[in-house]
């Protein structure tokens, strides 16, 4: 028997105002459903424009469960299509990024179809007159997906009517893009130096969550972070110049005042970033050359605002987090209940000094590699959780800290940089974009 | 000055993944000079390490904060500890240059990592640059391609 499917009220009732129940982490018929309904009614990062620049070019992902192709169609503009034939079901393309020319061509019986996924021919078409087969499915081809946005090359798709435009959703939380994109003196990103995967054996949302948990990382990440800043210890002041590694782990080992003070701020519909005032990203080493190109291309004022804010994590809700800093952004993908892909995407900025990737390459090995230090620090904390949810005892999770009743009518806010104000505001959204379509 | 066999370029590698086996992880730096690296590619046939994400890319440094960690009081996902296995193909001594004292060797593996219940099967190639150090044989670069560099994976915790 269904206990959650088609009774949205036993899915709302999992999300009270400073707990949650843990049947949204260990459930799978929750997973089912926000397969269905949340992935859906939401705007789901597909992929960012430099992967495929030229006509026909195309990158296989996914949104939530759905296989889906983001190409570049004939006339410039980018479509997602859902990666199957009409026919059979065969995926049309299984091999990452690619270039498709004027047609996908099925490798099952070579149906094809246009960049838009119209269908363009079948190998002997007279088979199928007077069938009626011009008023089947597979006679409109591939199916795209309906809602797709490309904001400044980041693109996302919606694929429900239902649930809130492009601009809506988002709100003022597209700055955190924006800012990550004017960090190139060209106001240009490319996607470059590949992506890092990583498996975790725990629901998606602990990862969302942790991106904006500021009271794990002197404690959990102790081991790693900690570890470098001892080794380190002997050479301070020695006039040994720090190196960009130690550089990019010692934040992780800031006292609780650090975190307290870079504040977080949230966004209605579930996204919200800390490091409003300061971050782990503040204070690394100027690259040379770099502020006099940003000068150039923007002026000082500007160049130094865009430089100036250092957002630490931001979150977009559902499923993925950008460092504007670091020119990075990760995807948690949702494999099962209790199994995640992680992505870590990485941009350069066109236009400024190769330092600056080089840094971004360091960060992404360092921090989110299935080899990095401070991932195994957090991927044992989200197993254990995991695990751990198993226990009766208790079937909450909390997220109280610094917990305010006025929240639920205060959309946009910043706050005290330890609240967990922001999972509280995924959780809301969770709710609310889980039901709308129940 | 007599230069270092085969069968010891040969040994030296073999006696390196015994050390690994054995956990004996602060002799197993000793074995890198002061600028050794140990570099394990994300992406076939990789040729940058600076522009192009990697799974490691190590100096003595970063690989001393590894095997400090490992020690640690608070170091979680250590507790309980990994293991780990090699199995070598006899590794091929690929190039000599005895006047500089590099040597280059080639050595097919399969390596398990295992930590409580479960055990990972890796499989790879790890190719030496070893150069002569006042008479001993150390390691200036150890490069780790895995047959599936490119894939998704758990952690991976120890060396291979």
């Amino acid at each position: 028997m269904a206990k959650y499917r088609g009774n949205p009220d036993s899915v709302r009732n999992l999300v009270r105002e400073t707990e949650v129940h843990r049947d949204v982490y260990v459930d799978p018929e929750i997973f089912d459903l926000e397969m269905e309904h949340l992935f859906a009614n939401t705007w789901v990062y597909v992929g960012h424009g430099s992967q495929i620049p030229n006509p026909g070019d195309y990158f296989t992902t996914s949104i939530g469960a759905q296989p889906v192709i983001m190409v570049r169609h004939s006339d410039g503009t980018i479509k997602v299509l859902y990666n199957r034939c009409p026919h059979k079901g065969t995926k049309i393309a299984i091999d990452g990024c690619g270039n498709t020319g004027k047609f996908f061509r099925c490798p099952y019986h070579a149906w094809t179809f246009k960049t838009d996924g119209s269908l363009l021919a079948i190998p002997l078409k007279k088979g199928y007159e007077n069938t009626g087969f011009e008023h089947c499915e597979a006679a409109k081809g591939m199916t795209p997906v309906k809602h797709v946005q490309n904001y400044r090359e980041f693109v996302f798709a919606k694929m429900n009517d239902n649930g809130p435009g492009f601009e809506a959703f988002f709100g003022d939380s597209l700055s955190s893009f924006d800012n990550m994109i004017d960090r190139s003196p060209a106001g240009k990103l490319e996607v470059a130096g590949g992506v890092l995967r990583y498996v975790n054996n725990c629901n998606w949302k602990m990862l969302v969550e942790n991106q904006t948990d500021t009271c794990h990382p002197m404690v959990a990440h102790e081991s790693s972070a900690g570890t470098a800043r001892d080794v380190w210890k002997p050479y301070e002041g020695t006039g040994k110049p720090k190196p960009m590694a130690v550089e990019i782990f010692l934040p992780f080992v800031s006292p609780y005042e650090f975190f307290e003070g870079m504040g977080i701020r949230v966004w209605d519909n579930g996204h919200g970033h800390t490091g409003v005032a300061h971050s782990i990203h503040s204070d690394y080493a100027a690259v040379p050359g770099y502020f006099e190109q940003m000068k150039e291309a923007y002026g000082e004022d500007r160049a130094k605002a865009i430089l100036g804010e250092n957002r630490h994590n931001t979150v977009y809700f559902p499923n993925i987090m950008i460092k504007g800093p670091i020119q990075l952004l990760r995807i948690f993908r949702p494999l099962a209940a209790n199994k995640t892909l992680i992505e870590s995407y990485t941009f350069r900025l066109v236009d400024a000094p190769d330092l600056l990737l080089e840094r971004t390459q360091m960060y992404n090995r360092l921090i989110n590699a299935p080899t990095s230090v401070v991932g195994h620090d957090d991927q044992e904390m989200y197993e254990r959780a995991q695990e751990g949810l198993a226990a009766n005892g208790n079937e909450w999770v909390n997220v109280q800290r610094l917990y305010d009743p006025c929240e639920r009518d205060t959309p946009v806010a910043v706050a005290n940089g330890t609240t967990e104000w922001q999972m509280r505001n995924q959780f809301r959204a969770w709710s609310k974009f889980m039901t709308m379509s129940m | 000055m007599t230069h270092p066999t085969d069968r010891e370029l040969i040994d030296f590698v073999i006696a390196e993944a015994r050390m690994l086996d054995e956990l004996r992880f602060n002799e197993w730096l000793e074995l890198f000079t002061e600028d050794g690296i140990y570099w394990m590619p994300a992406e076939w046939g990789q040729t940058d390490h600076r522009l192009v994400g990697s799974l490691m890319y190590e100096d003595r440094l970063l690989l001393t904060v590894r095997v400090e960690r490992l020690k640690g009081n608070r170091t979680f996902s250590q507790k309980p500890k990994s293991r780990c296995h090699h199995v070598l193909q006899v590794p091929t001594v690929d190039s000599r240059n005895d006047e500089a004292g590099e040597y280059q060797l080639y050595t097919p593996f399969h390596y398990v990592e295992t930590r409580l219940d479960d055990q990972y099967l890796f499989a790879g190639w790890a190719r030496h640059t070893l150069v002569r150090l006042d008479g001993r044989l150390k390691i200036k670069l150890k490069r780790v391609d895995l047959v599936n560099c490119d894939s998704a994976f758990g952690s991976i915790q120890l060396f291979m």
